[in-house]
């Protein structure tokens, strides 16, 4: 089988947080335009769109999210499909694009993510997003992501001696990017202290090692690679795309102290862009919780199960630091809009590789890898992004 | 009414009596049950298999933001219990005084787990007890 | 002729000190706790009811009896806190100690009594061969309005008991009951009520001294016993002070009721008072002892009973959760604002 390289041409992103001012079609068009403006296209190129939400029936009552992205951009009658994989929705979106290019199937593709969570009380949210576990046994009862993520946490902290400062750290560090960040959630520093002197949500996890709820949206246009140089200068080359799922419930899983999808889905990817895990200095990881960016960077093998929060501590994962992860602020910092948080790690790593980033551009960036989470780890996909020329 | 009530029916046995399923063909445990054993996919063989619901804590976590559904109920305690027979179930941890850590023996207590205002249905549930 | 095979009891860990509510209604703690012989309460955890207490005794009793679960021929629960007014509590119980569903299944209401009731019906149908073995259980989260004088007793608990007929089987004979019934309004709960309402002390001369002695004492016309015949006795226990009184009266002795006296230190547990009594006095029996046990619902009728135990007490002891020992287990207390809160008491949520 024959595939076609595939180029990311295009990237725009909407602001994160709480936006009181736009709903789901305000926040499409705000991601949507810029990223067609940031390929030189018009609606009328696009030939599919693929749309990425989680749970937009319970936070906005709008189904049908992709035919309605489709409709706000104003693109013609094209093919457009909705994914939903809870919080890898758009990282799920992504691949699913990269695959219409790559397959010869279609040219011109924009992915889209999109979540408007604001629109509910939080505990309403909350439930929402309880539906990326299993309805059945975790959600029926009343465990919630927090606890899900506590009891990974805990045990982490079980086998590896992991610290709450670790975790605080992942937090402060994420702040600290998202204040570089005008399209961040938060533009607020944070100290360890004030980390563990935060409310106590499901412990260890306290409420600001919980990323927020967010209303945002991300889009990327794709085209095969060998015609992307027509649409930007500097094409961004997806060299992997990869993913992995497992067991819907986390009891289930082999272990508590990591996702094994992640590690498989990282496998694959870095076998497929040829490059290893200490080759990438650029990572967007999925720490919906503080928790989950230090078992991300075990999992992801920047670091030996266990070694990951000190290396927090230390400072090797801050801009420019040994390895500059969630340089964006993370999910943590930037914000959580569900469905749009796979496809705006991407715009994150494009604007890193194309050396856009401003203030926190991470030096030589050459390869970028974005790193998305659907529930408790029942789904992960992995990209690998390079500079093409 | 939040849940309609046949959800709960449907899963009575496992809910009340920790009746998960057993494959046949390799041997390994399940709970809760499941039609489709994860070992051996379409060559499954599974039948009912009570379990005895004593375990040991893998993980725990006290949650203090509960959904809407639990909001008179936070705090609580929930785990992961890796029952005697091999599976690891997620349930409540009542707090009954005794120290709840990893490792702590427990066994299954019978609860509710959810009272549906004061006119929909009541939801019991196994529960689990340190030991 | 029927008898018991086994028998179950539970009491929620939580308790409440007479202290501890006096205080919140300006009352003198020492006077209440001399006037009712009863030092605490137990209270029913956030998530347990009448139908919780109920399975949690009942899968004891069927472990204790050995018995084949799938030959339970009925299951009758009584309370006055059954948690629904139309869906039976029985049902929950059967499903959860894993019965057949070719059973016989009711709740029963009769105040206090309604779990002897439940153990008599059991013994007909086992007598007349209807059914092999039959489960009789008393249970109640019982309620007692903020304020009340009910309120320093009304408690949770319950115990089950399995009837059978196999001599081999049967740790103690039932060799008489009988029932004294009338129309006296002593205390009620109307339908849709949260909290009963009682006539004060009208519930004592005319509601539960007359039912218990009579009862009692057509017991003895029956079988011809006498107080000093039996072991020990056990009465209904709305306060720690009525049974002492009504057994005195009818010639027993303080020793003979002692084993079987709980409500001093867990209150009255209404369905489940007479019967977790009777458990507690089986814990300490031994084979020969005669047991005279009284029940009393209001309304108003009494049940009365008249038991030997047997040798195969022995036997099946190793398989049983003292009820002292539950009553003792990882008890907790609680103050009066998480009392409220687990009732469902608070307004406004």
């Amino acid at each position: 089988m024959t595939m076609r390289d595939v180029a990311v041409v295009g990237v725009g992103l909407s602001k994160f947080g709480e936006r009181w001012d736009s709903g789901l079609k305000e926040l499409m068009a705000e991601a949507g335009v810029a990223a067609l403006e940031d390929a030189s296209i018009t609606s009328n190129d696009v030939e599919m769109i693929f749309g990425g939400t989680m749970a937009s029936g319970s936070f906005t009552g709008q189904e049908h999210i992709a035919a309605l992205m489709s409709d706000q951009l104003g693109f013609k009658n094209i093919p457009a499909v909705r994914i939903e994989n809870a919080c890898a929705s758009g990282g799920s979106a992504l691949r699913l694009g990269y695959m219409a290019v790559a397959s010869g199937i279609h040219d011109i593709v924009v992915v889209g993510g999109v979540e408007k969570m604001t629109d509910v009380p939080s505990a309403e949210a909350g439930t929402a997003l309880g539906g990326a576990g299993d309805q059945e046994w975790e959600l029926f009862q009343g465990i919630t992501f927090p606890g899900l993520y506590a009891m990974m946490a805990k045990r982490h902290m079980h086998e590896y001696k992991t610290t709450e400062e670790m975790l605080a750290g992942v937090a402060v560090k994420n702040h600290a990017n998202a204040y570089l960040n005008k399209y961040a959630q938060f533009h607020k520093k944070l100290t360890i202290e004030e980390v563990l002197n935060s409310k106590m949500v499901s412990d260890p996890l306290k409420l600001f090692d919980c990323s927020p709820i967010s209303d945002g949206a991300a889009a990327l246009v794709l085209a095969p690679l060998e015609v992307a140089k027509k649409y930007n200068d500097t094409p961004i080359k997806i060299l992997a795309s990869e993913q992995a799922s497992d067991t819907l419930r986390l009891a289930e899983r082999e272990s508590l102290t990591g996702i094994k999808a992640t590690s498989l889905a990282a496998e694959k990817a870095y076998k497929r862009a040829k490059v290893k895990a200490n080759d990438i200095k650029l990572a967007e990881v999925h720490d919906c919780f503080t928790i989950a960016e230090i078992m991300a960077m075990e999992d992801l093998g920047f670091y030996e199960k266990g070694k990951a929060g000190k290396a927090v501590l230390d400072g090797e994962t801050a801009l420019n630091g040994k390895i500059s992860i969630n340089t964006s602020g993370g999910l943590k910092g930037c914000g959580h809009p569900v469905g749009a948080t796979g496809v705006k790690q991407a715009v994150e790593v494009v604007w890193q590789l194309r050396g856009e980033a401003g203030n926190r551009q991470v030096n030589g960036a050459e390869i970028g890898l974005t790193h998305n989470v659907g529930g408790s780890g029942a789904t992960a996909v992995v990209h690998i992004f390079g500079r093409s020329n | 009414m939040e849940k309609p009530s046949a959800s709960l029916w449907r899963k009575i046995g496992a809910r009340y009596n920790i009746i998960g399923s057993e494959c046949k063909t390799c041997g390994a445990k399940h709970f809760p049950p499941r039609i489709v054993c994860r070992k051996c996919g379409r060559e499954t063989k599974m039948v009912d298999k009570k379990f005895t619901g004593n375990g040991e804590v893998v993980s725990f976590t006290k949650i203090m933001v509960p959904p809407d559904m639990f909001k008179d109920e936070a705090p609580y305690i929930v785990g992961i219990i890796a029952l005697d027979e091999g599976p690891k179930v997620e349930g409540h941890i009542i707090d009954n005084g005794k120290a709840i850590e990893i490792g702590t023996k427990v066994r299954a207590v019978f609860r509710t787990m959810y009272v549906d205002g004061d006119e929909g249905p009541i939801y019991y549930h196994y529960k689990f007890e340190p030991v | 002729m029927s008898g018991i095979v086994g028998y179950g009891a539970h009491v929620p860990i939580y308790r409440i000190k007479v202290e501890e509510i006096a205080k919140v209604w300006g009352e003198d703690a020492n006077a209440i706790k001399a006037g009712l012989n009863l030092k605490e309460k137990s209270v029913p955890g956030r998530d347990e009811n009448a139908a919780t207490i109920a399975v949690e005794a009942a899968r004891r009793a069927v472990f204790h009896s050995g018995i084949d679960v799938k030959k339970l021929g009925a299951v009758y629960v009584g309370s006055e806190s059954h948690p629904y007014a139309v869906k039976p509590t029985a049902t929950v119980v059967i499903e959860s100690i894993m019965a057949s569903n070719n059973i016989m299944a009711a709740d029963l209401e009769f105040a206090c009594k309604a779990g002897t009731a439940g153990v008599q019906i059991s013994m007909g149908l086992v007598d007349s061969g209807m059914i092999e073995y039959g489960m009789g259980i008393g249970t109640d989260t019982s309620q007692g309005r903020p304020g009340d004088a009910l309120e320093y007793t009304a408690s949770a608990g319950g115990a089950a008991f399995i009837i059978g007929r196999e001599k081999k089987e049967i740790i103690a004979n039932i060799i008489k009951t009988v029932s004294y019934t009338s129309d006296t309004p002593d205390f009620w709960r109307r339908e849709g009520a949260a909290f009963p309402t009682h006539s004060g002390r009208f519930t004592g001369e005319p509601g539960y001294f007359r039912h218990t002695t009579n009862a009692t004492k057509l017991l003895f016309e029956n079988t011809g016993l006498k107080p000093a015949d039996f072991a020990y006795a056990v009465f209904h226990q709305p306060n720690g002070k009525f049974p002492v009184m009504v057994a005195k009266q009818l010639g027993f002795s303080d020793a003979q009721i002692a084993p079987g006296l709980l409500t001093p230190l867990i209150g009255n547990t209404y369905s489940g008072a007479s019967m977790l009594g009777l458990a507690a006095t089986l814990d300490i029996s031994k084979p020969g002892d005669k047991i005279m046990v009284t029940s009393f619902g209001s309304g108003a009728g009494s049940d009365s009973f008249a038991i030997e135990v047997t040798d195969n007490i022995d036997s099946k002891r190793s398989r049983i959760t003292g009820v002292r020992k539950l009553m003792e287990t990882n008890k907790k207390y609680v103050d009066y604002a998480t009392y409220l809160k687990d009732k469902d008491f608070i307004k406004g949520r």
